[in-house]
């Protein structure tokens, strides 16, 4: 059993929690943050995978990761700066199903 | 007395939903672990392939060198990607400033003395990128810390460079690399491929102007909004 499939267990952990938090909480910002969790786990497994190799590391997944967090990041500025101009015109930090009422 | 039952009801179906959730949940997990654990354990992937052309790439460090040489394209698109997030937030309108309360002395203190050495820091990141871990990004979201901890502590960007120059700075990253990418093709060669000899230069160059602009648009992006003519708040450094 190698090490690397130690963190690919706990990454997959990590995105089964962010992908049970999506589901379950209706605040946005708790959404966005789980969203968050289930990007680092897609990132560590990603990191773990390329232990695989001899040497050093396999460099391809490290850069991809690199460019994930970037995106990332860009993605919940914007889901946030979304957020908060949705309180802004709502009140509310909720999506509401029109169809459920 | 009816509508209490009600309450009951939901209560026990959203127990039950939750349980029902848990369940499937552990099923995708199990699902997952197995797909990835019966991968072999040994897979060198590209890192042959990168470990064989890396003198061709103009640095040592082999993250670098797929960054910003054997895939320049998907970095050029990232910085797009990070661009098209500010226009977003941006084309949100601009923000009502908050009043927020003097930062206490500690924090104002801390901002003063680690700002310079976050600075310092960013700049040994994006050297020391070419031969080991490091490089724009790492560099980048360190000036944007640095960035983050003056907004924190009240600092704004005086009216005199938020207009023209922070949107010079924002673009700066973006422009160069593309300037670089399409000079590569007047020169002969095809849409990002380095000569070998000037490659080491120009991902230097690339790594310096994309290192500020990502500091400059990270921050932007923490402000959160345009800054409005007037009462005005960004970083520019």
């Amino acid at each position: 059993m190698n090490i690397a499939f130690f963190y690919v267990l706990i990454s997959i952990g990590l995105f089964t929690l962010g992908l049970y938090a999506l589901i379950v909480y209706s605040h946005l910002l708790r959404k966005i943050l789980a969203l968050n969790v289930m990007g680092s786990g897609v990132f560590l497994l990603l990191v773990a995978l390329a232990s695989r190799t001899k040497g050093a590391p396999d460099p391809v997944p490290h850069a991809m990761v690199i460019t994930g967090i970037v995106v990332a990041i860009s993605a919940t500025a914007l889901a946030l700066a979304l957020m908060l101009r949705l309180r802004d015109a709502s009140g509310r930090v909720e999506l509401t199903d029109e169809s459920m009422e | 007395m009816n509508h209490l039952d009600k309450t009951d009801i939901s209560i026990q179906q959203r127990v039950w939903f939750r349980f029902l959730l848990v369940i499937l949940l552990s099923v995708l997990a199990a699902g997952l672990a197995y797909a990835v654990l019966s991968l072999p354990s040994e897979a060198p992937g590209l890192s042959v392939m990168v470990n064989e052309n890396i003198e061709v790439s103009g640095v040592i460090n082999p993250v670098t060198a797929v960054l910003l040489n054997f895939r320049g394209y998907d970095t050029l698109l990232e910085m797009s990607v990070l661009f098209l997030a500010l226009l977003g937030v941006w084309s949100l309108g601009s923000i009502t400033e908050q009043t927020e309360p003097a930062p206490g002395a500690v924090l104002d203190l801390l901002s003063r003395l680690l700002v310079p050495y976050l600075i310092l820091v960013a700049g040994y990141l994006l050297w020391v990128g070419a031969h080991a871990p490091g490089g724009a990004f790492q560099a980048g979201s360190v000036l944007a810390a640095a960035g983050v901890l003056l907004l924190l502590s009240g600092w704004r960007l005086s009216d005199r460079y938020s207009g023209l120059s922070l949107r010079f700075a924002l673009v700066l990253g973006l422009l160069v690399f593309i300037i670089v990418a399409l000079a590569m093709i007047i020169i002969g060669g095809r849409l990002l491929e380095y000569p070998q000899a000037f490659a080491g230069v120009l991902i230097l160059i690339i790594e310096v102007a994309a290192t500020l602009s990502i500091g400059v648009t990270l921050v932007s992006l923490f402000y959160g909004g345009r800054p409005s003519q007037g009462t005005t708040g960004e970083k520019k450094r």
